[in-house]
């Protein structure tokens, strides 16, 4: 027994010395960064970097706050979670003269309303959530979120919807003309109504099946993230993404730099290192969606350049999720439990 | 004498239930020779996963991946073993004491909580006490989880084995260590194997618990595995997985071998 | 569970004395590793929800509230009992309960084969048994979804031999959460029973043959008291997990309803953020459980 105890206590010496100098922890999605980024990074640096991986936006939030602050240098939350980790005081701040690269953010991401003026993160890659249809089985027009929240006949019964509050109710709210956060009743009571309608003609509610049931055909039509639907196309589904005129939700994930972060330094030249055009298209290429980093482009795949789901037609607009404040959120928690419940 | 061990259909339940548990099992192995990324959709064979496995960029993650969670289970569940068969001896052989009740519900509150609750509890706890995450505090969780595992089969074995087997020994001037090691050890087996296998199963499988309580980096099968689910499982899981139902088939072969060789040496000596 | 052994005078009563300290490492472990974060819990239960996780240490009762007194969308209709909570722990104690009993109807029989074979080939079916469970529940839960969709091999095989000409619709309903729920606990009846019909005297069941009982009166008379706490143990290892699972009703069932597995998973690590209130429907779970179980302790401890 003692010397059980001696063997394990060294494992976590060893595990935990190399906090020493030269090292990075990450808190990242699974497979979101090609290992040859990573490999690339730590052979120019010197530095050892450990990925870490979390499963929801949620998930990590609840893990950094029961205590695993201070653990790692920097984390990939989406853009609402920038927000909220923001609010929490979770980030630490960068000044834009740490990174060289800090110029090459593309305009249209530097002042975003989850962090104005970019003090606490950098874009990482941005993307859409809408719907597809399984073309085989709907031919008809697919523009529209009542394919959906009011489905054709072909598609009763056959629809998966994410399993995740915020993607459920921002659509639902664009789908009726409706802020995202209101405390208005007649339109909290409305939403509440259409989306309890809706329900009756939804098979599952599954955000990691939401690719596996396209492509086996379990559902006919679903709400999806637009790399996913990708994949799904790319595995043989004929199915098709919608860019609803109502409007879809736009994401993007962020790298924030975490407070009490025990690498700083090094967590600062791996998101200069992020902002390198030639990098962010190595992600882009890898992981389907967009980078928000000017130049990358030229780097690009060509069917990445070209895929459908990521190049929405001109004029449909996406929005955030938006992070409403305590009261409201109160209400739109309510909404969603008395829909699951 | 074999009349009243038989009942009809016993065995036919029995090979449905081994069919139940197998069936999904089918579905692992033929996907992990699938040629497409889906797990879903048939691509054609190919050993590509396989490959992938070993030498793909994920292979040193899942390598340590499983590393660490077999050596984990096998730790857990051993230790938890140990310390349920100490408690059962206690709870069953007693007598009445004070407080058998609340202990009683102290081995079971393994059971009672929801997952997720231990995870989030325990994770504030240990950094409470500053105790860093890692290799450790995943181990402490999952001996502490693992108890009533362990404790529930074999406290049921020794209540079905009256004190007066080791009466006997003590009566027969065998010290209190002997009659337990000679007389109750041997008797209890199968109430042993049962509780280590489910411990071991139970550890094995965690995910919730282990997700909050590892450090940064470290990394089980299910944590690795989770990860993935998010990018869509891919057929390289169902070959890890596929590889590691390979390992346990050959555990046991070789366990049933051995046990098959003393036992055919043994007889030779009687 | 199982009750001590009564006392008797002299040498038993040491003997019980000696063996008590032995609950030492497990009051060691579990108290300090278990016990001491879940009171904590219990008392986050009481204090007042922190926005997006955590808690504020105010004292509150608002979680309790929530669980049982309706207000109506707004807060501000006069209060009613809110069925909504009590629904859902309704929900998931009748999907558990009838699984307990299924895995017991399917597990007994396992166990008693398992058991009255020859000693050297026991430990090779036990592990048969526990094979499967090398592989990840969630691998294994895709895979049954594989099995029972539509036009999976299940309904393939079913329409082929003639029995059905349309599929049957069981993905995402409750019998396919029923099905995945006797998948994901089956061992966990079936190694206890087997433990405890190892032991069984099998001279019993020739006494009550010779005294002219049927073989369903032997074993529902003789063998099943007898072996009790065999299925005590794998009724409670059955039932106590099942009543919190979420992958099965989630990958299975398609999560369109909270089970109470989902609706505490919700509360810490869904958008809800609601420790408190996830803190008090464990606490409320777990009372429930204790007094089951202390119940049915009580009851096996009172000499028959």
């Amino acid at each position: 027994m003692r010397r059980f105890l001696a063997v394990t206590a060294m494992l976590t010496t060893l595990s935990s010395a190399a906090l020493a100098e030269g090292s990075l922890k990450v808190y990242h999605w699974f497979e979101y960064i090609p290992q040859e980024l990573v490999e690339q990074f730590e052979a120019e640096t010197g530095i050892d970097v450990t990925i870490d991986t979390f499963e929801s936006n949620e998930a990590m939030l609840a893990s950094l706050k029961a205590g695993k602050l201070g653990e790692y240098d920097v984390a990939v939350p989406g853009d609402y979670m920038v927000q909220i980790m923001r609010g929490e005081g979770l980030l630490d701040s960068y000044k834009p003269e740490e990174m060289s690269n800090f110029g090459k953010i593309a305009p249209e991401w530097l002042d975003v309303p989850f962090d104005p003026g970019r003090q606490h993160s950098i874009p990482y890659q941005w993307g859409s959530t809408a719907f597809s249809v399984n073309r085989d089985v709907y031919k008809g027009d697919i523009s529209t979120l009542g394919i959906i929240f009011n489905p054709p006949d072909e598609l009763k019964g056959k629809i998966n919807v994410l399993d995740s509050q915020g993607e459920v109710l921002a659509l639902g709210s664009l789908y009726l003309g409706i802020p995202q956060c209101t405390n208005d009743r007649a339109q909290l009571k409305s939403l509440n109504d259409m989306l309890i309608a809706a329900k009756a003609n939804w098979a599952s509610f599954g955000s990691d099946t939401a690719k596996d049931v396209l492509v086996s055909g379990d559902a006919a039509a679903g709400m999806i993230y637009n790399g996913f639907s990708a994949k799904a196309r790319a595995e043989g589904a004929n199915v098709e993404y919608a860019f609803p005129k109502e409007g879809y939700v736009v994401w993007m994930d962020n790298m924030v730099l975490l407070k009490n972060a025990p690498n700083r330094a090094n967590a600062v030249k791996f998101m200069n290192f992020l902002l390198d055009p030639k990098n962010a298209a190595a992600v882009t290429n890898y992981a389907a969606y967009n980078a928000g980093v000017t130049g990358a482009e030229k780097f690009l795949s060509e069917s990445i350049l070209k895929s459908p789901e990521n190049n929405p037609p001109k004029g449909q607009k996406g929005e955030f999720i938006q992070a409403c404040d305590q009261e409201t959120q109160k209400l739109y928690d309510a909404i969603w439990t008395n829909l699951k419940k | 004498m074999k009349g009243v061990r038989h009942y009809p259909g016993f065995l036919g339940i029995t090979i449905v239930c081994l069919m139940v548990l197998y069936f999904p099992l089918m579905v692992v192995a033929v996907y992990s020779f699938n040629a497409s990324t889906s797990i879903t959709a048939w691509g054609g064979f190919s050993l590509r996963w396989y490959v992938d496995v070993f030498t793909g960029p994920e292979a040193e993650r899942f390598g340590l991946a499983t590393w660490n969670s077999i050596t984990i289970a096998l730790i857990a569940a051993s230790l938890a073993t140990i310390i349920a068969t100490a408690a059962a001896l206690a709870m069953i052989r007693g007598g009445r004491f004070r407080g058998w009740k609340a202990t009683y519900g102290l081995i079971n509150l393994p059971l009672m909580v929801p997952e997720i609750v231990v995870a989030v509890a325990t994770l504030i706890f240990f950094s409470t006490i500053g105790l860093r995450t890692g290799y450790l505090t995943v181990l402490l969780a999952h001996i502490t989880f693992c108890i009533p595992f362990a404790y529930l089969p074999i406290a049921a074995r020794l209540s079905g084995i009256e004190p007066r087997y080791e009466q006997a020994a003590r009566d027969l001037y065998a010290t209190q260590a002997q009659a337990f090691r000679l007389i109750l050890l041997p008797l209890l087996g199968p109430g042993l194997v049962s509780g280590w296998l489910l411990a071991f199963i139970i550890s094995l499988d965690d995910f919730i618990i282990t997700n909050f309580v590892k450090g940064a980096g470290m990394e089980t099968l299910p944590t690795a595995i989770f990860g993935s689910v998010k990018q869509g499982i891919k057929p390289n899981i169902m070959a890890i997985s596929t590889l590691m139902l390979g390992v346990s088939v050959l555990f046991v072969s070789l366990s049933y071998l051995i046990n098959q060789r003393g036992r055919s040496s043994a007889s030779i000596k009687e | 569970m199982v009750g001590p052994a009564t006392d008797r005078p002299s040498g038993e009563a040491t003997y019980a004395r000696i063996v008590r300290p032995l609950l030492l490492p497990t009051w060691l472990v579990i108290g300090t590793l278990l016990l001491l974060p879940v009171l904590l819990m219990v008392v986050y239960a009481f204090l007042t929800k922190e926005f997006r996780g955590g808690v504020e240490w105010k004292f509150t009762l608002a979680a309790f509230e929530q669980f049982f007194i309706n207000r109506g969308l707004f807060g501000d209709e006069p209060a009613q009992i809110e069925w909504t909570y009590i629904n859902i722990f309704w929900r998931s104690i009748w999907q558990a309960a009838l699984a307990t009993l299924l895995c017991l109807l399917m597990g007994f029989p396992a166990a008693w084969y398992i058991a009255t074979r020859r000693p050297e080939t026991r430990t090779i079916w036990l592990f048969l048994i526990t094979i499967p469970y090398w592989v990840n529940l969630l691998i294994r839960t895709v895979s049954l979804r594989f099995i029972l969709r539509d036009n999976g091999p299940l309904n393939e095989a079913l329409i082929a031999i003639g029995i059905i000409t349309d599929p049957l619709p069981i993905l995402n309903s409750n019998l396919a959460v029923q099905v995945g729920l006797i998948y994901s606990y089956l061992p966990f009846m079936v190694l206890p029973i087997y433990a405890a019909v190892e032991r069984y005297n099998f001279t019993l069941s020739e006494a009550a043959v010779d005294l002219y009982a049927s073989r369903w009166q032997t074993l529902t008379e003789i063998v099943i008291p007898v072996v009790k706490p065999g299925i005590v143990a794998g009724a409670i290892l059955v039932f106590i997990p099942a009543l919190g699972a979420f992958l099965a009703p989630d990958l299975l069932g398609g999560a369109k309803n909270f089970m109470i597995g989902s609706l505490i998973d919700e509360q810490f690590r869904g958008s809800q953020g609601n420790w408190p209130f996830g803190a008090a429907v464990s606490v409320i779970l777990m009372t429930l459980v204790l007094i089951a179980l202390l119940l049915q302790a009580r009851g096996a401890r009172r000499p028959s």
